[in-house]
């Protein structure tokens, strides 16, 4: 369990959908600059229903439906950031964050920068993430790689309900652009998550979920849990440190550089393409900071370069399992 | 700088001094570009000053405005000091963007000034966000977004103008037409003659007016503006107006003839208005001139500022990313300098 819980006081079960539902609500109700926009968040309540119903307390000016005009309201959310309002703007599939890519990319990345540092940029964009519902390559992808590579945008991606309050309250109060990864299949996880309107999760911190001896297994969003139960399942064969980093941009190199000075392994388990990206960012840091640590060489889990098909036998094939993860785990120890 | 009250005599002066202003500064920039002391791309707005300085005359210094790759203009009509201006064309640490920016993103976030933007229809979603801003908090501003003709050919700027009109935002679109988007010429850009046009598309009142007449734009709007305050949602005006310049400083302009460009200079707004006030007894000959000459002296000082000032320090390029830094940047600013030096 990661310190937070331990420390935060009460919990409530609950599911990563309900808990980012709460996020938005305590937010909402702790400053009036907050609000909510993006297609079919109001009485709709997101097509993922995680606005749910805001809209009731919070009514239609807060809680904003917008015209399917990514460009139009992402951009309209940076210039809201801009002067003074602290949007929380939803894209409804990751896949569509490439119509509204010029607003993200030159204007909300680089206008703090270009003016030399006399603006602040508190917007939020959440998005979802991910295959597994046979919804075909435009409405599965996980494309966090794009935007925590591009420098100016600070990215996280919750693999557990406590994770998805905490890092988006941090979210929406930070006065940095901050996107938020919400991988779609695991909405329905459940788990225990700090009642306290108060607690949030800083960007840039790793979460330790079990701790190990062996291998440590840096696993991020619905890998997160099917790690854990894989942890639970090898026992006998190799005892796991679990990892999630939470946090993609920052990233706590630490963290995840202490657990191999421990174990000496590493496997980096995403939900993403495995060329150029997300797992090469934290095999690069660790081969730089801790090469002399690694006792085998390291392991990367992800997507092999392909879209997300449809056929259901397909989709199989290529998303990341638990088993995945065994596979490279069996590779290293 | 004081405001614009096209109402008084005083502010029709000051009008005029504003348009002088941009010209002179833009003169200056041009010259200062071809020897070669600017570094980067400069686009200019000489032609166009009746736009900025009519539409600015008509805000408060409250409102917001975006702007385009030929910010100059719209950065001294809403009253931005030339001497930090000019700074940040030379990419001096005392400029408004600390050097960061340089001539196609001057800011100034507090006055209202969102940027200048290096990206052709960018500045519209940003305005409409200024006036939700404005709409939520009830504070009557109004976002005001100057962007060209090449811009309406822009798929954001459609949404930005939907969005703004579909949710009754306080928010002004000014279409300035200087003729050009870059090297092509509006009408093999566009299938209507009159931009104001797809204003109809939007359900929101659109006009075309004189943009070389800095009270035909002042006019327009301030019924715009009116139309905000009052709940009623966004205007759409088409400016007509020219890019005395080419679409960037050293472009070699093989799309138009000079005869095209002396036929526009016959419609100077800066003379036009000039002979307005001299026909009205406002001003003469002589006082135009002491104007003239202390804004050539403005603008002097204002480069031999810029020419003495200290560039940035190189570790302040890590600086200025995120309101709470990251530490993969700020390392940076901490590692010693590759040719030995330390970085601070």
């Amino acid at each position: 369990m990661s310190t937070e819980l331990e420390t935060a006081g009460e919990t409530e079960t609950m599911t990563v959908r309900e808990a980012l539902r709460e996020a938005m609500r305590e937010e909402l109700r702790r400053d009036e600059d907050v609000f909510v926009m993006g297609e079919d968040v109001g009485t709709f309540g997101g097509v993922f229903q995680v606005t749910g119903d805001l809209v009731e307390e919070f009514g239609e000016e807060r809680i904003r439906d917008t015209p399917i005009s990514e460009a139009g309201f992402v951009g309209a959310g940076v210039g809201a950031a801009a002067t003074g309002s602290r949007p929380v703007v939803e894209v409804m599939f990751s896949d569509f964050l490439g119509v509204s890519m010029e607003q993200i990319t030159n204007q909300m990345a680089k206008m703090r920068y270009m003016f030399g540092g006399k603006t602040e940029m508190p917007v939020t964009i959440r998005t979802t993430e991910g295959g597994g519902q046979r919804a075909a390559s435009q409405h599965s992808g996980t494309v966090h790689t794009w935007f925590a590579h591009f420098p100016g945008i600070k990215a996280v991606a919750p693999g557990t309900p406590a994770a998805a309050k905490g890092l988006l309250k941090s979210a929406i109060r930070s006065n940095d652009p901050v996107m938020v990864f919400e991988n779609k299949v695991i909405y329905e996880q459940e788990g225990e998550v700090p009642t306290d309107p108060d607690f949030t999760i800083p960007l840039g911190e790793a979460s330790v979920e079990r701790e190990g001896e062996d291998v440590t297994v840096v696993a991020t969003q619905r890998l997160v849990g099917e790690t854990l139960e894989l942890a639970e399942d090898m026992a006998d064969e190799a005892d796991l440190e679990v990892i999630d980093p939470r946090s993609l941009y920052p990233l706590d190199t630490e963290t995840i550089a202490e657990s191999v000075r421990k174990t000496g392994r590493l496997v980096v388990a995403d939900e993403s393409p495995l060329s150029y990206g997300t797992h090469a960012e934290v095999v690069a840091r660790i081969v730089e900071e801790e090469f002399f640590s690694l006792d085998a060489p390291i392991q990367r889990v992800g997507v092999a370069d392909t879209h997300i098909p449809f056929s259901p036998d397909l989709e199989d094939e290529v998303i990341p399992t638990g088993d995945d993860v065994r596979e490279a785990v069996d590779q290293v120890i | 700088m004081p405001p614009i009250d096209m109402g008084t005599e005083e502010g029709r002066i000051e009008a005029l001094r504003r348009m002088y202003r941009i010209r002179a500064f833009e003169d200056a920039a041009g010259d200062l570009f071809a020897d070669g002391e600017l570094p980067g791309f400069v686009h200019l707005y000489k032609g166009e000053e009746a736009v900025g300085v009519g539409a600015a005359a008509a805000l408060e210094p409250d409102d917001y405005i975006t702007s385009t790759h030929r910010g100059h203009g719209h950065c001294i009509a809403k009253g931005l000091d030339t001497e930090k201006m000019m700074a940040e064309l030379y990419g001096k640490a005392n400029g408004y963007c600390n050097g960061k920016g340089g001539s196609m993103h001057i800011a100034d976030v507090e006055a209202g000034m969102l940027g200048a933007n290096g990206i052709v229809g960018a500045g519209p979603p940003l305005a409409t966000g200024a006036a939700l801003t404005a709409h939520r908090n009830d504070d009557d501003r109004v976002a005001l977004a100057f962007f060209g003709d090449g811009a309406v050919a822009q798929g954001q700027v459609h949404e930005a103008v939907n969005l703004a009109a579909t949710w009754g935002l306080p928010a002004i679109f000014l279409v300035e037409n200087n003729q050009y988007g870059e090297g092509t010429p509006m009408e093999k850009q566009h299938n209507v003659e009159n931009l104001s046009e797809t204003a109809e598309a939007y359900n929101i009142p659109g006009f075309t007016i004189d943009g070389m007449d800095v009270t035909a734009v002042e006019e327009a709007v301030t019924e715009a503006r009116k139309r905000a305050l009052a709940g009623d949602g966004p205007t759409f005006i088409e400016a007509d107006t020219y890019r005395y310049e080419g679409h960037f400083e050293g472009d070699h302009q093989p799309y138009r003839d000079e005869e095209e460009i002396e036929a526009w200079r016959e419609k100077d707004p800066i003379d036009q208005f000039k002979q307005r006030l001299i026909d009205r007894g406002e001003l003469t000959e002589d006082e135009f001139e002491s104007i003239r000459e202390e804004i050539d002296a403005e603008i002097d000082a204002a480069i031999e500022s810029a020419q003495q000032a200290d560039p940035p320090e190189p570790h302040e390029a890590y600086e200025d990313m995120f309101a709470e830094p990251a530490p993969e940047i700020a390392q940076f600013a901490e590692l010693p300098r590759a040719d030995g030096g330390d970085r601070r």
